[in-house]
């Protein structure tokens, strides 16, 4: 209930709450700032506010799960079969509408698969998500042969290229998402839950909350969130490749960890997930500009995360 | 532990009995289906396949046991075969060895410090070197493929001794050693105590946390050496080794009937459970599926597996 009220109180006073992946983001950006001369120029700014989108929009997801005590290892599956099946749709010739809507329901099924079984049958969550990621993984493997589908209509561009009122559309989906996501929070009965479901569900339970059915919603908000994020990553790449996402649902548990999003007890918030993602983000920029790839961003991200969890372990027992 | 000592008669019953049927099931399945499925060719590629990934799968058990999980163990296949690969090639197999059992074994006692010491959940810091090593198996291989191994190492994945392919007979030597392990020494039960009752297991005054260390441990060591068996086999390697594996793994325990709340379960259980997994692949090569269907045939049996016993169990209580 403590959780609860905390997490009731204005976004500032939670952004002031949770300082740790601010203080880390703002050490990396001086850091690679002093590095790469590059990485402040204001077109690499951009780069990571738009490659930071589709990540934060997945968080934000992620975040909910945690928040109940759960997690979610299949996001990034999923997210690879919506853009699977989105981009199948549309190489023959189906209507973009259809398309997007196919995707949704994807991720929104996966996502009641999940919390059916972690909410009904009383299943681990790592083990059902595991279990489904790689039931999604297959499947988009099996859609597409492992191949890449290409030739999509120009119009999917739009998710990833598309200005409106001077913003890229990218980072005004992740702007729609996050306030969206604030509101159902922080000012709604399914908000309060989420946080009362992680602080103590059996009180919840004993009050006569639904508490299954609310779980559920929480695993289909996020498969929803996934399909959202497909949009963006099928329009960047102009294609639709089934393990686009294998590891975003790792970034995302980092992003949330870091954000201060604790595993236990429901304590955390989305504003520590958005600056937790967008530390990832300028890690992983950073380590590229000074020459470090992707087998290294995978090693240092891992080494990032295992390390904050550890110090928020160390400092709860002291 | 007196709880889950009562309880095993039951649960162990259900396990039996399910997994025989499905066993039995399969096997009147595919020697309908496939004249070629009792011969004794295709019996010895089921042996093998079914060592392989108990191999794999055992450390994993004794982890399971305690009630933890490690989600690292495919990608520290992957990290110690890439790093036994750079020495053997070259042909020093027996410094490939032990390199690559000391990458997998620096691994799991790094992955037992964070669960015991530091209290991290088991999930989360498994997860975290699930990365970290796979990261590092990129950076060791750069992208590349090393193989082409001395005919000698190449023995242990591929070769046979008295007509049994090796990999088995490594296996059934590990089959046979955990189980004494796990029933007849302080350590083994004292494994089934932590999954039972983590609290009280700590106040009867067993080193709870060492212990712990050494189960993780063993679970990494493991975990390298069905790595090195994969590369003798397949004559490669690269940072995608074992990349596969983890689910297969722990449909195996699970399949077995291990429970993942932890003090319930026992080494002979993930021997049949690789089994189940090795006629299911073998099964559906049998019938022309495709590989890309093989991850969700065991993504679907790891939930089916884990949903009876969850299910079965609530229904005794």
């Amino acid at each position: 209930m403590n959780a609860a009220a905390r997490a009731l109180r204005m976004p500032l006073a939670i952004s002031l709450e949770l300082p740790g992946a601010a203080y880390l983001l703002a050490l990396l950006a001086a850091a690679f700032a002093l590095a790469s001369p590059e990485f402040s120029s204001p077109r690499n700014l951009g780069n990571i506010a738009l490659q930071s989108a589709a990540l934060i929009i997945v968080s934000l997801g992620m975040t909910l799960v945690i928040l109940t005590e759960g997690i979610d290892l299949s996001l990034g599956a999923v997210l690879g079969l919506c853009g699977v099946v989105m981009g199948l749709m549309l190489a023959s010739h189906g209507s973009l509408p259809t398309a997007l809507g196919a995707a949704l329901a994807i991720g929104i099924i996966a996502g009641c698969c999940n919390g059916a079984l972690v909410a009904y049958a009383g299943m681990p969550p790592f083990i059902v998500t595991l279990g489904v990621y790689g039931i999604a993984q297959s499947l988009a493997m099996v859609l597409t042969q492992g191949n890449s589908v290409t030739g999509l209509p120009p119009a999917v561009r739009w998710f990833n290229e598309g200005v409106w009122l001077g913003v890229p559309v990218p980072i005004l989906a992740m702007a729609a998402v996050f306030a969206f996501t604030w509101l159902l929070l922080y000012r709604t009965r399914f908000g309060r839950y989420v946080f009362a479901i992680g602080g103590n569900r059996r009180a919840l339970e004993l009050a006569g909350v639904p508490v299954r059915a609310w779980l559920v919603a929480v695993y289909a908000y996020a498969g929803l969130l996934a399909a959202i994020a497909s949009f963006i990553m099928t329009a960047r790449m102009n294609a639709a490749h089934p393990t686009i996402a294998i590891g975003l649902e790792f970034d995302a548990i980092a992003a949330v960890i870091l954000g201060g999003t604790s595993f236990e007890k429901g304590y955390g918030g989305i504003w520590g997930t958005l600056v937790g993602a967008l530390a990832v983000a300028v890690l992983r920029n950073g380590l590229n500009l000074i020459g470090l790839g992707t087998e290294w961003q995978v090693a240092v991200v891992g080494l990032v995360i295992v390390s904050a969890v550890a110090l928020d372990a160390l400092r709860n027992r002291s | 532990m007196i709880a889950a000592v009562q309880r095993l008669p039951t649960e162990m019953l259900f396990v039996v009995v399910t997994r025989t049927a499905f066993v039995a099931a399969l096997v009147l399945l595919l020697a309908i289906v496939s004249p070629h499925f009792l011969t004794t060719d295709n019996m010895v590629i089921v042996l093998r396949q079914a060592a392989l990934q108990f191999l794999m799968a055992a450390g994993l058990t004794l982890v399971v046991l305690t009630g933890g999980i490690d989600l690292s163990v495919g990608a520290v296949l992957g990290l110690a075969a890439c790093v036994g690969a750079g020495f053997i090639v070259k042909g020093y197999v027996l410094l490939g060895i032990l390199a690559a059992l000391g990458a997998g074994l620096a691994c799991g006692i790094v992955n037992g410090a964070l669960v015991a010491y530091v209290g991290i959940p088991a999930f989360i810091a498994t997860y975290g070197m699930l990365w970290v090593a796979h990261g590092l198996g990129y950076v060791f291989m750069k992208g590349e493929v090393i193989h082409g191994f001395p005919a000698g190492f190449r023995a242990l994945g591929a070769g046979f001794f008295a007509s049994l392919p090796i990999p088995v007979i490594a296996g059934a030597l590990l089959l046979l050693a955990l189980h004494v392990v796990l029933h007849l020494t302080r350590f083994g039960r004292a494994l089934y105590a932590m999954g039972g009752n983590p609290v009280a297991a700590r106040l009867t005054g067993m080193p709870t946390k060492r212990y712990l260390v050494t189960v993780y441990a063993l679970s990494g060591m493991l975990a390298a050496f069905a790595g090195l068996v994969v590369i003798a086999r397949v004559n490669a390697a690269d940072s995608g080794t074992g990349e596969e594996l983890l689910l297969t793994a722990i449909a195996a325990v699970c399949l077995g009937g291990t429970s993942l709340f932890g003090g319930v379960g026992g080494i002979v259980g993930t021997a049949i459970g690789s089994l189940i997994l090795a006629l299911v692949v073998n099964g559906m090569n049998m019938l022309g599926i495709a590989t890309f269907w093989q991850a969700f045939a065991m993504g679907v049996i790891l939930i089916l597996a884990v949903f009876a016993d969850v299910t079965f169990k609530r229904r005794m209580s």
